[in-house]
């Protein structure tokens, strides 16, 4: 049995509706099974795993613990909608270079952490991203191929500028 | 050609994966889709006096309810044995243990006819402790009894003694897989009566067996297509929720999507066997070992799952990979009201190589030796007989692999550096770093083997279909057609690499993996690029054979030509080349006149049971890994920091580098989250903490940069020289880390996972529940 509640959500650039939707849903469920955004993953539901992240009018945040009520209006920026180019481009291919991927679950959730984390602290040194990424959880890699890609975006974002301030 | 054996060749299923487009089993859905759930016991022992589902059954929305009354054919299932209830019929023998299921229109429908469903039942007492299981006042669990099954190796004269005797009792607690992508299926009823899945497994053919005999069908209409696999780790090698949602879907005449959360996950597979441990090592004085006995008891939980196998191996690698002149190894696998235990990587080597490690440990100790001497001094060379009688074949670079992870750079010290440590390096972290001064470092080393393949005379195989022809664009392509079950681990692009070397083509396409075709066996044991490496090597080979035969024909080469026409032409880099018979033509001019195409099975070498004595030849081969770990504890708190790890590993040929890189560091994680922190805490039966929020798993922040070496002497027999990789560091890692914790606190902690309660000074400190030090287990 369905609720009846409407939501307007931008998802990855685009006016999607909700209707008949519960005001207990949370972002996470309205996006998976009302809106077939399948590119954010569910495996807690609990806000401790990170598989869900998607960015929210900007900021980083676990769709599972945001209800889909309190997201009305807001902007949802899902793996999906990070773009081709720039920083998520080069997060997606590092991640394939350096062999972070395994199973792949937890892929769509660090590819938008890893994007956010690198746009707001593209200095950050090993302790500080493995801090910042313990949020999301690999249960395959161990992590270190996703620092390597990390760290290999750092290294090649660090030349393109200094190649631009030539 | 690139990309081939050797290569760092990326996954093919890379690019889909880091885009979010790549399809795992929760992500499918099809128009009219039920939704299935799951009515599941909440006692860990109860008789079931009455299921009454007629209100679910007449709720709105609601399309199929099923119960044990629903089951068309053989009421139980199971991977070894035939023992767990499809549903609980009469009595319900775990806290979790399914009852009913139900589908819907939407999953809320479904919760609320689960919510109907009205079940009388009758607690009964559960019986939860393993050491009680086969007590003659313990009534029999289970019309098969208590007694999964019992092992006792005895090798040399058992009760000899040295004159330095080390003699103690291990726990160790129970850990989950806790693979990322929780369980789900779609499932569809065909109209030939048959029934489509579309499913996350480790084994698509052991499904298939158990779906069609409980579902009543012949297994050709049974057919199941892989579905993107989130992680598996040995938790997806029983059946979930596959013969429950086969059950639904053809009840409602309608596919459904079945699908666990996380809580129901947990409770849904089977975890990794707590267990109990006694061992006796004697030595010389000098450090030889003379002689181990082990006792173990593993709880095997309320079904049998792959427990016999699971003790065999815990049983015949309790002495570790060691010379033992006598030995006494004995297990016990028991039922108990506890969740069912199976599976899981390392499959009851990790349990025994902590009890043998603390062994090791303490008998270094005792003799003056450093830990690693005493390793070196004792470690087992190929030739050597094992407990079981087997000769251990090679190679078994045990006594290198210590030596090279004792050799690797230590970290700098903790109070090194400029700064100092900052609060992100300590134990503790961000949010509780620890006084610097309260810190105490400790190094552990440990050492263990780790069997591949299927033991105990098992003849397993595994079938692959290659074909050559070419595509569209009129360049060369290969297809390989495997059942394997591709869970994470990469075997889809070593199949590809496989398919590049022996075959010379740039372009290789991997259908789909279904049973269409023979079993490819189970992603597990490490032996899917052994076994469905070999099948696709062996495959591409006759594949490249008939072509080469259809040339030679082609061409009008000398009958001796065509019967063994590898002799004389070869393909490489998209050429058929003859230099004798003068014949150079490219692959694609060769597949102009049609397609070539192959099917192979690949059996390894035959093993042997185990007799009364436990002697035998059980196992196929093995793998060998070291780990050293550094660590800082807390002494306030009681948390721990793994500052750093080195691994040495015997990994036979390395067909992807990238790939083994990321298989031991993905070991050595889960190595790592039973040491501080992974336990299924139950509690009379009923498991505490089924959540993320309470079973804690290893974050980046957990897990140090891993220094790892790898030993790439070739395996005889296997293709390429491979071994399997993702095991053996599980089995280490753990020790090692719980060796550095005793090194930095100096307390035996004969518990594992180590928690903070077993490292501070609490009025009642808690390390092992019992008697340490007591009798040995009966
Ligand atoms: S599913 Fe949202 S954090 Fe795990
Ligand atoms: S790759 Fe499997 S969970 Fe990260």
């Amino acid at each position: 049995m369905s609720g009846g509640e409407t939501y307007r959500l931008h998802v990855d650039g685009f006016p999607r509706t909700v209707s008949g939707a519960w005001i207990g849903d949370s972002l996470l469920t309205v996006l998976r099974d009302a809106l077939g955004v399948t590119a954010v993953k569910d495996a807690c539901e609990q806000g401790r795993c990170g598989a869900c992240s998607v960015l929210l009018d900007g900021r980083l945040a676990a769709s599972c613990t945001v209800l889909a009520a309190d997201a009305d209006g807001a902007r949802v920026v899902t793996v999906a909608g990070l773009g081709t180019v720039g920083l998520a481009r080069a997060v997606r291919a590092t991640f394939l270079a350096e062999g972070a991927v395994q199973c792949g679950f937890c892929t769509p959730g660090f590819v938008v952490a890893v994007t956010d984390l690198l746009t707001r602290r593209p200095d950050a040194d090993a302790d500080e991203l493995r801090e910042a990424l313990a949020g999301n959880i690999c249960r395959c890699t161990g992590y270190g191929r996703i620092i390597a890609a990390v760290q290999a975006v750092q290294r090649d974002r660090a030349v393109q500028r200094d190649r631009d301030a030539r | 050609m690139s990309g081939g054996v050797g290569a760092s060749a990326r996954r093919p299923d890379g690019p889909a994966k880091v885009a979010g487009t790549f399809p795992y089993a929760g992500d499918l859905r099809v128009p009219g889709m039920l939704h299935g759930r799951t009515l599941r016991c909440p006692h860990p022992r109860a008789r079931i006096r009455r299921v009454d589902t007629a209100t679910a059954r007449q709720l709105p929305g609601v399309a199929a309810v099923v119960t044990a009354a629903d089951v068309p054919g053989v009421a139980t299932y199971g991977l070894i044995i035939a023992d767990q209830p499809v549903f609980a019929a009469t009595e319900a023998r775990y806290a979790g243990e399914p009852v009913a299921a139900v589908a819907a229109v939407d999953a809320r429908t479904a919760r609320r006819a689960l919510a109907a469903i009205e079940v009388d039942y009758e607690p009964l007492p559960p019986h939860t402790d393993p050491a009680l299981a086969l007590a003659p006042d313990t009534p029999r669990l289970h019309p098969a009894g208590n007694l999964y099954r019992e092992i006792d190796v005895r090798h040399g004269d058992p009760d000899r003694d040295g004159p330095v005797v080390i003699e103690d009792h291990y726990v160790v607690g129970m850990q989950d897989q806790a693979f990322l992508a929780p369980e789900a299926a779609l499932i569809t009823p065909a109209a030939d009566g048959g029934v489509d899945l579309r499913v996350a497994t480790q084994w698509l053919h052991s499904d298939r067996e158990q779906l069609a005999a409980c579902l009543a069908l012949p297994e050709d209409l049974v057919r199941l297509t892989l579905a993107g696999v989130g992680g598996a780790f040995g938790g997806r090698e029983d059946i979930t929720l596959q013969i429950h949602g086969a059950l639904l879907a053809r009840a409602a005449g309608a596919p459904v999507r079945i699908a666990y959360d996380r809580v129901e996950s947990f409770l849904g597979h089977p975890h990794r066997h707590p267990a109990r441990m006694w061992f006796r090592h004697t030595a010389t004085r000098a450090g030889d070992l003379v002689s181990v006995q082990a006792r173990l008891v593993l709880d095997g939980g309320a079904y049998a799952s792959s427990s016999p196998a699971v003790l065999a191996n815990a049983v015949t690698h309790a002495a570790g990979p060691y010379r033992v002149p006598h030995a006494r190894l004995h297990g016990v696998v028991v039922r108990t009201n506890n969740p069912p235990c199976g599976a899981m990587r390392g499959f009851g080597v990790p349990q025994v190589t902590i009890g043998h490690e603390a062994q090791l440990d303490r008998l270094a100790d005792a003799v003056g030796l450093d830990p690693v001497e005493l390793r070196v001094r004792n470690a087992i060379c190929p030739g050597d007989i094992l407990p079981t009688g087997q000769v251990m074949g090679g190679p078994l670079p045990a006594r290198e692999l210590i030596q090279l992870v004792a050799a690797r750079p230590l970290p700098p010290s903790p109070t090194a550096g400029p700064a100092g440590p900052t609060g992100l390096t300590l134990p503790g972290g961000l949010p509780a770093a620890a006084d610097p001064s309260r810190v105490r470092r400790g190094v552990g080393y440990a050492l263990a083997y780790k069997n591949l393949l299927f033991s105990e005379g098992m003849d397993d195989s595994s079938v692959a279909r290659v074909r050559l022809d070419l595509a569209a664009d009129g360049t060369p392509r290969a297809s390989i057609h495997s059942a394997c079950a591709e869970v994470g681990q990469g075997f889809v692009a070593i199949a590809e690499q496989i398919a590049r070397t022996e075959l010379g083509v740039d372009q290789v396409v991997l259908r789909p993996a279904d049973t269409a075709i023979g079993s490819a066996g189970s992603t597990s044991a490490s032996r899917q690029t052994w076994m469905s490496g070999g099948a696709v090597r062996g495959a591409c080979v006759a594949v490249a054979d008939r072509l080469l035969a259809r040339v030679a024909r082609t061409a009008g080469l000398p009958a001796r030509v065509v019967e063994a026409p590898g002799a004389s032409l070869r393909i490489t880099a998209g050429r058929i080349v003859g230099a004798e018979a003068g014949l150079r033509l490219t692959l694609a001019d060769a597949l102009a006149a049609g397609p070539v195409e192959a099917e192979f099975t690949f059996h390894h070498r035959r093993t042997t049971a185990l007799d009364a004595a436990g002697q035998g030849d059980p196992h196929v081969a093995f793998a060998a890994a070291a780990h050293r770990a550094v660590v800082d504890v807390d002494l306030d708190l009681g948390l721990v920091r793994v500052v750093s790890m080195a691994l040495a590993q015997d990994c036979g040929t390395v067909l992807n580098p990238l790939a083994l890189r990321g298989q031991v560091e993905g070991g050595t994680a889960q190595g790592l989250g039973l040491a501080v922190m992974e336990e299924l805490v139950t509690d009379g039966g009923r498991v505490t903490n089924p959540t993320f929020h309470d079973y804690l798993l290893p974050t980046a922040a957990d897990v140090p940069d891993l220094d790892f070496v790898a030993v790439t002497e070739p395996q005889p027999e296997a293709p390429y020289g491979v071994k399997g990789v993702g095991e053996a560091p599980t089995c280490t890692a753990t020790p090692a880390i719980v060796a550095a914790i005793r090194a930095a606190v100096g307390r035996d902690l004969r518990r594992v996972p180590v928690r903070p309660q077993d490292l501070v000074d609490l009025e009642n400190p808690v390390d092992l529940p019992g008697a340490p030090g007591g009798d040995p287990p009966a």
